[in-house]
């Protein structure tokens, strides 16, 4: 049998002195493209810190690719989520090749073998014609699109995606997963992509990985999205319906959980 | 004018001090944080009169003085809520202990007017000999953190996670800009050191030139800068801070006009290329 491509058995987290996920065990073989789903707050930035490295486990054991956790581990592609533009005026490609290698002391200078990794990187995004412009011109998908290509820099074989449809509209969403899946596939990466909506990801995710009240419940998408399953997560009822070919995952009390686009403004209970 | 021995010197002196002020104003300005550099100086001040009344030269106190806040500004970080507020109010008590120790000097007016707006034309040969020290050493230091100083600045959270030890680089940072402020603080006075550090180095940002090119162009602008602040001093004998802040101004207006020129002139180029495709589609 392959080594997963993470596995995390009976981890805790804690963010700022509260626990955000206690006790969770899953194990992700590589290759796989799981969808991280759960409220606002239900531990997925958490999880993905935790992966890097950057929140230690209170417990449990954290395994990436077979070798336990650690900071800077160049294997992992992560993208943060879309965050205040700093330096909007230099363009595109600078602001991707300052990721290249950008943890190593010296002067801010790529060799001829960096120029061509960040070009590699634009490429496999399609983002070459964006790299000449300010990044500050840039549209918010366009801007995602750049740090999609930063976190391809070091050739991963583990993407964590952190809310990478955020601010996009709805046709732009489904571009985005589809670019993203494919890439996926054709380098034989195993992907961890957050999101609030899972309609974006139907039929692209071969798991889904759904957080609430501290815990973890991954599996296949038909498993994991239905009203027993996420009744048992959250302890509450909660009904996942489907309609006009979407899922909806709503609250009694008449609130979205995953909220659609984020349009709908149900409340979110969490 | 460069018969005279201390014109001499203060070309020297500018030119070791701006260019070291246009790359750490260039991350300084990158990252948000002048006013950071100007509370620096005004601690600086209060260091530099201390230095005074006890019989130490005032750059020994600016240094000491600036490079103590600037530690302790980034040991702080992000976590002090309302940042803004303790650093004015630091910096207020700073200017305030500042004019008490100017009230025991008995020359304090000429003192004080020195350290406000700056005395380039009294620098010593051997302040001079600290000037370069302190320049080289900065240099040194900026060019052994640049890279992931620029990758943290940017992209803090891919920084942190691609293992750059972001909370170092904002403290030893900031020690740079302290360093580099006293140095400034020499030329153009405590209450100008916006003129050398900043005003360049946003300038050159403007342009949107690839971060290695805008550190060294920030480095030259500033010396431009300085130097063009000297001889029109010379011309006019009007102060040389006055000089640099016009130029200053000056520079930063017509970076934005290049600027503006540029994109103006890119998205003519993209028009005329998408208006070619059209006809090839026809």
């Amino acid at each position: 049998m392959s080594i997963p491509a993470l596995d995390l058995s009976h981890v805790t987290l804690t963010r700022g002195g509260q626990t955000v996920l206690k006790d969770i065990s899953f194990s992700v073989p590589p290759g796989s493209f799981v969808g991280v789903l759960g409220a606002n707050g239900a531990g997925k930035t958490t999880l993905f810190r935790g992966l890097l490295g950057l929140e230690p486990a209170q417990g449990g054991v954290i395994c990436v690719n077979g070798a336990s956790v650690r900071r800077g581990n160049r294997s992992i592609g992560y993208m943060p989520q879309m965050r205040k533009l700093i330096g909007g005026q230099l363009s595109g490609w600078s602001m991707v090749a300052a990721a290249r290698r950008g943890e190593c002391w010296g002067l801010p200078w790529c060799g001829a073998k960096g120029r061509k990794s960040v070009q590699a990187a634009l490429e496999a995004v399609d983002a070459l014609d964006l790299a000449r412009k300010p990044v500050a011109t840039l549209s918010g998908g366009q801007r995602q699109r750049l740090l999609l290509a930063q976190a391809l820099l070091d050739d991963p074989t583990l993407l964590l995606l952190d809310e990478p449809l955020a601010s996009l509209d709805p046709a732009r969403m489904r571009e985005t997963a589809l670019r993203i899946h494919t890439l996926a596939r054709s380098r034989g990466m195993t992907v961890l992509m957050s999101a609030h909506d899972i309609n974006p990801l139907l039929g692209l995710m071969d798991h889904v990985l759904y957080l609430a009240r501290g815990k973890a419940l991954l599996g296949k998408v038909e498993d994991v999205l239905t009203t027993e399953a996420l009744t048992a997560l959250y302890g509450a009822p909660v009904d996942v319906v489907r309609a006009g070919g979407r899922v909806f995952v709503v609250a009694e009390g008449g609130g979205a959980i995953l909220q659609p686009h984020e349009c709908l403004g149900g409340h979110t209970h969490a | 004018m460069l018969e005279y021995d201390f014109m001499r010197t203060a070309f020297l002196a500018a030119f070791l001090v701006a260019v070291v002020c246009g790359p750490v104003g260039w991350f300084l300005v990158l990252r948000g944080q002048t006013f950071a550099s100007h509370a620096l100086s005004h601690v600086g001040f209060a260091g530099a009169t201390g230095a005074l009344l006890i019989g130490l030269s005032p750059l020994t106190g600016l240094t000491a003085g600036a490079l103590g806040a600037g530690v302790l500004m980034g040991l702080a970080g992000d976590r002090v809520a309302g940042r803004d507020v303790m650093i004015g109010l630091v910096l207020s008590v700073a200017m305030g202990a500042g004019a008490l120790f100017l009230h025991f000097l008995t020359h304090s007016a000429s003192a004080a007017t020195a350290l406000l707006f700056g005395d380039i034309l009294g620098i010593s040969s051997s302040m001079l000999g600290w000037l370069a020290i302190l320049s080289g050493g900065c240099l040194l230091a900026l060019g052994g953190m640049a890279r992931p100083l620029l990758f943290a600045s940017l992209q803090p959270e891919l920084a942190e996670a691609k293992g750059v030890r972001t909370a170092l680089l904002d403290v030893l940072f900031l020690a740079l800009v302290a360093i580099a402020t006293a140095e400034c603080a020499q030329i153009t006075g405590v209450l100008l050191v916006f003129t050398l550090m900043v005003a360049p180095a946003a300038a050159i940002l403007r342009l949107g030139l690839p971060p290695f090119v805008g550190l060294l162009a920030a480095a030259g602008l500033a010396v431009v800068e300085a130097w063009g602040g000297l001889m029109l001093s010379w011309q006019t004998d009007y102060p040389t801070s006055f000089w640099i802040a016009v130029l200053g101004g000056v520079g930063f207006l017509l970076a934005g006009l290049v600027a503006s020129w540029l994109n103006g002139h890119a998205q003519q180029a993209a028009s005329d290329q998408a208006g070619a495709l059209d006809m090839n589609d026809l």
